[in-house]
């Protein structure tokens, strides 16, 4: 089933046309990549789709219904997370408060809807809502194995760890569709085998992800689907061995052959 | 009198004082706690508040004399002019900051103070400049306990005060919406990221701060009258409170305000300083603070990383 499916989408900046008449499609369930060339659109792409920018035409569908234009925080109330390729934790909280935010802030529910009775409930029967949210924190802090840094700010993080309690903190919100933008960037071998450990543990959980890396090791690895950008356009998409095969694809990295 | 029951008397004024000062310093705080920017129009909402809250007070009441039915009518008139004053709060944002919020940091706090000559000029251009007397709407008969004189009236300011602030500190702490708020002021990108509908959240912290301010200029018009330019100087203060408190701090205004009621209560008989010259005290706490610990009481220090 089609989870999430862009129709003719185009951005264009000034004269530069970044993202060009692309058809994504996500299929429910499975992890998706998103690879091409530097400069080939795949954040653009995403950052269309996350409401973090509006495409210039073209339309978004998530479960369904249009979602294109709709602000980011609209949009991560549908079930849509992401996480950047430039961390963003709340710095100045502990690794297991992050994980709490999301918890706060769970998909589907608005925080200016029907809460106010229920904190009143929680505030006179002092049922301690907090620490049943602190303990499903660090199961999800256990989920990835970082549960040994709970108490650490989230700015004194190793930099792997940072990107796993970004990811955990996503997940925590419950989505049906997490984008992961290069999460591998700047990560020694040992980090990124713990990360498509991670990745392949989502996949269980039944949230369907989309993943933006350059790592062809672990593009081809954990990816049952692979959409190849190139020049702001789709020029391929299909499984790993489809893709590796493929001369469009081939072309657009190694360059042309010479005849 | 002796010079102890003097000193306890000048305390308790300054406390009711200072109560003020911290119901005004909640909006400027909170506002600077989100968008990183100081609300200047934040005094002249006060005015507006209690200009408000007077011609409803009046309407309601009439010539009656003080009793059940002024006392009913005072938090009726307080009720709404918080109404009155929330949703100018907002309107304010919508057409004076948020069309600024990506501009040069300048911009918005010039349209501030632009704002602020709007509203101070638009209520003498309505009202007229002299100041008015807001009756009391009780018998202000001084209550005498020990050798400290306490009247109705700073009863009234220290509970209403107590009351606002609960009623605050219940809502960001313990509502999903005031944690939406705390998120926003620790990192607004992230937090819409989370969910979180960062204009609506904004909205709101207008309307919350601009509903105290409301109070707090009711409470302040039976000391000083109610006329265009008073919240001015009432406004600065309360500013001067929310920076000794740590701006951005909620718990910070609160004490920053009760804080400089007290100094500037004890410490102008102290040092002599002539009634004229009384909000001298003020400033120099702030220059004090500035120079001592320039994040306020409860503030962080926010070092740059480089």
């Amino acid at each position: 089933m089609k989870l999430l499916e862009t129709k003719h989408l185009t951005r264009e900046f000034g004269g530069v046309i970044a993202v060009n008449d692309v058809d994504f499609t996500v299929t429910e369930g499975l992890v998706t990549g998103l690879i091409g060339p530097n400069g080939a659109g795949k954040t653009t792409l995403f950052n269309q789709i996350t409401g973090v920018d509006k495409p210039t035409s073209g339309s978004i569908f998530f479960n369904g219904s249009e979602i294109t234009g709709f602000p980011a925080w609209k949009i991560s109330r549908l079930g849509i997370a992401r996480t950047f390729q430039n961390i963003r934790l709340y710095k100045e909280l502990t690794a297991v408060e992050n994980v709490m935010m999301g918890l706060h802030f769970k998909v589907g529910e608005d925080p200016f809807r029907h809460r106010f009775t229920q904190a009143l409930k929680s505030y006179l029967f002092a049922t301690s809502e907090n620490k049943e949210v602190y303990a499903r924190a660090m199961d999800w802090l256990r989920f990835f194995d970082i549960d040994q840094s709970a108490q650490e700010f989230a700015r004194n993080l190793p930099y792997g760890t940072q990107r796993e309690l970004e990811i955990a903190r996503a997940l925590a919100a419950d989505p049906k569709l997490l984008f992961l933008d290069e999460p591998a960037a700047g990560m020694n071998p040992s980090e990124t085998a713990h990360l498509m450990h991670v990745v392949d543990k989502i996949r269980g959980l039944g949230v369907t992800v989309v993943l933006i890396e350059h790592d062809m090791k672990l593009v081809m690895n954990i990816c049952d689907q692979i959409t190849v950008l190139n020049f702001g356009m789709k020029i391929a998409d299909g499984t790993p061995n489809e893709i590796k095969k493929d001369k469009a694809v081939i072309e657009a990295y190694l360059g042309r052959e010479e005849e | 009198m002796n010079t102890l029951s003097l000193y306890l008397q000048y305390i308790v004024n300054g406390i009711t004082l200072g109560a003020i000062y911290s119901l005004i310093a909640l909006g400027y705080t909170m506002v600077y706690g989100i968008l990183k920017f100081i609300n200047f129009a934040h005094g002249d909402i006060l005015m507006v508040g209690a200009f408000s809250g007077l011609l409803i007070y009046q309407a309601l009441v009439g010539e009656a004399d003080p009793g059940v039915w002024t006392m009913l009518a005072f938090f009726i008139s307080m009720l709404a002019s918080m109404a009155i004053c929330a949703v100018l709060g907002v309107f304010i944002e919508r057409v004076a900051y948020k069309p600024l919020r990506n501009a040069n940091r300048l911009a918005p706090l010039l349209s501030a103070i632009g704002v602020s000559f709007i509203l101070s000029n638009g209520a003498a251009w309505i009202f007229g400049t002299t100041s008015r007397r807001f009756p009391y709407p009780f018998q202000n008969d001084p209550i005498h306990m020990g050798g400290v004189t306490i009247t109705p009236h700073q009863i009234l300011v220290i509970i209403v005060s107590i009351i606002m602030m609960i009623l605050l500190a219940f809502f960001v702490n313990k509502t999903r919406m005031g944690k939406a708020m705390r998120a926003t002021s620790l990192d607004q990108n992230t937090s819409a990221l989370m969910g979180i509908n960062v204009n609506r959240v904004i909205s709101l912290t207008f309307a919350i701060g601009s509903a105290l301010a409301a109070v707090g200029g009711m409470l302040a018009s039976f000391d000083f009258r109610v006329y265009p330019s008073m919240g001015t100087m009432t406004g600065l203060k309360a500013f001067v409170a929310a920076v000794i408190g740590g701006i951005g701090n909620i718990q910070g205004a609160m004490i920053g305000g009760v804080l400089l009621g007290i100094l500037e209560a004890v410490g102008a008989p102290l040092l002599h300083i002539p009634n004229g010259m009384r909000d001298t005290v003020a400033f120099a706490v702030l220059i004090i603070i500035l120079l001592v610990r320039p994040e306020g009481i409860l503030g962080k220090n926010e070092r740059e990383k480089v």
